[in-house]
């Protein structure tokens, strides 16, 4: 990944920035410029809640090759407290306890490393509440 | 607006993984299949589908590549994309040029050569058809993202592992009567259920293939057909094409499919028709959970039965909603940008009655349903026999 791409999404992926539409109040993650429930182009930071609820998951077993040395893991939806919805990893549970409807709660993780002369990736995974 | 009629279908003899010949190889012979079935001795114009030739092959630029060794130089010819769409939508794209006038004769084809490359690299092209910066990023594949819709899916209306696999099962038995599937091969719902997972709940038997393809089709104004070609002309009645949110996780649904929904609804305002008077569907099962999604967004089912009707038959060949009797994506194979193509191809000699041991009889109006992503894109045509 080319380092001027992975700066400047480090305030959602680090921060959780979120942008509210000044016009209609709709949050959204990632931060937009048009918001597509009323058309305003007027927004304003905010920072997501951290606390969420898994709306759907899978365990992935065959994965991308950045991701294969953590195999098999589990992907979900989390919807935050408000009602963004996210990607995010579900970690420090074991596989077979996942379930949706299960209370989360986004921590700043590690998420892969390109290789030896590559970024390394950072960004949220859910954990159990 | 003219009425356009398709008069010419081709693709490759097989598909699968075609070693021997390159991405140009792939396109000509079945733009060339397409072009000997019209009986058409010049081309105004040209569409080509492909998602991925960049990565696949390191080939973009494709408009002027095909045209060149197609063996018409100088022909106007454009590349367009929409990830697994790309064929569905180069034939709409070809439909419009007619249908508006401004060309006569106009081809219309998709393709893909993906195994060229390493399952691992193909795996990271298909991925670009996510939202690479929030879905890829934190480690989503495809199967990984069609398997939430399927997670959503059995959580909300009960739908099981085993009806999953009964569209794969459906879908290989249809297959084995198609000389140009990848996997002439019947399964059961035992091998499904104890093939590798790939993304719980999804087996390596839920997933459609990675293939090299391409299929082609010719079209022309209705008026125009009728004179030039023996055939049965087949009219393209009714186009819909729609897009929605890129990420899975902004839709308020995961288990619904609204790009196909609006573009159905279009396609059959357009042909002034509805579900009851279609005799086939050919339609995206990139997943076994595709095939339920879409079925439920075309309104063939209500929403949450599509597997109760798979188990029950409903869409099987001898079913009273055939669905992708051609073997589908999961049997057939999926070149990417050739499978919205290929759709039409199937369609065309379906209603033409040239569809040998998989025929669907006195097959008179059918429905393909073509899309990208997770979604979010489709296109839908109707054809009849005019």
């Amino acid at each position: 990944m080319p380092s001027a791409n992975y700066t400047r999404e480090i305030p959602q992926r680090y921060r959780l920035e979120a942008s509210r539409c000044k016009k209609c109040g709709a949050v959204h993650y990632p931060p937009r410029l048009v918001c597509p429930e009323c058309k305003g182009r007027e927004f304003e930071a905010t920072v997501l809640p951290s606390n969420g609820k898994l709306v759907t998951y899978t365990i992935i077993s065959v994965g991308p090759s950045q991701f294969s040395d953590q195999v098999p893991y589990a992907l979900g939806i989390v919807e935050m407290e408000g009602g963004v919805r996210l990607m995010a990893q579900v970690v420090d549970v074991p596989l077979e306890k996942i379930a949706i409807g299960m209370p989360l709660t986004l921590e700043f993780r590690k998420l892969y490393e390109e290789g030896k002369a590559g970024i390394v990736c950072y960004g949220h995974k859910a954990v159990p509440a | 607006m003219r009425d356009v009629a398709i008069i010419g279908v081709g693709t490759n003899p097989k598909w699968g993984e075609l070693w021997g010949q390159s991405l140009r190889d792939i396109f000509v012979e079945a733009a060339l299949a397409a072009i000997d079935d019209a009986g058409v001795d010049h081309l105004d114009g040209m569409y080509v589908g492909c998602m991925s030739s960049g990565i696949f092959t390191g080939q973009e630029h494709l408009g002027s590549l095909f045209a060149d060794y197609l063996g018409q130089k100088h022909l106007p010819a454009t590349r367009v994309e929409s990830a697994c769409a790309s064929g569905g939508l180069a034939v709409k794209s070809a439909f419009l040029e007619v249908a508006s006038g401004y060309r006569d004769i106009v081809l219309a084809a998709g393709v893909e050569k993906m195994t060229d490359v390493s399952g691992a690299q193909a795996t990271y092209a298909l991925g670009t058809a996510s939202d690479s910066e929030y879905e890829g990023y934190h480690g989503a594949t495809f199967p990984g993202l069609y398997a939430m819709m399927a997670k959503a899916h059995m959580a909300r209306y009960g739908t099981t592992p085993e009806m999953l696999a009964s569209v794969a099962v459906k879908n290989h038995a249809n297959g084995a009567l198609n000389p140009v599937a990848q996997y002439q091969s019947l399964i059961t719902v035992e091998q499904v259920l104890g093939s590798v997972m790939i993304a719980d709940p999804l087996h390596i038997l839920d997933c459609s293939p990675i293939t090299d393809g391409a299929a082609a089709v010719i079209v022309c104004p209705l008026e125009m057909a009728k004179k030039i070609s023996k055939k049965p002309a087949v009219k393209i009645a009714g186009i819909g094409h729609a897009t929605d949110t890129m990420q899975l996780a902004h839709r308020a649904d995961v288990t619904w499919l609204e790009s196909t929904a609006r573009a159905a609804e279009s396609a059959f305002k357009m042909a002034g028709v509805s579900q009851k008077d279609i005799d086939l569907f050919e339609v995206h099962d990139c997943f076994t959970i595709a095939e339920l999604a879409v079925i439920e967004a075309l309104g063939l089912v209500d929403r949450g039965k599509a597997g109760e009707a798979t188990m029950k038959g409903r869409t099987a060949r001898g079913g009273d909603i055939p669905v992708n009797a051609s073997g589908g994506l999961k049997s057939k194979g999926h070149p990417v940008g050739a499978t919205g193509a290929m759709q039409i191809v199937e369609l065309t000699r379906q209603l033409r009655g040239e569809a040998g041991k998989r025929q669907i009889a006195k097959a008179r109006r059918a429905l393909a349903q073509n899309m990208g992503g997770t979604g979010g894109s489709a296109v839908v045509h109707i054809l009849e026999v005019a």
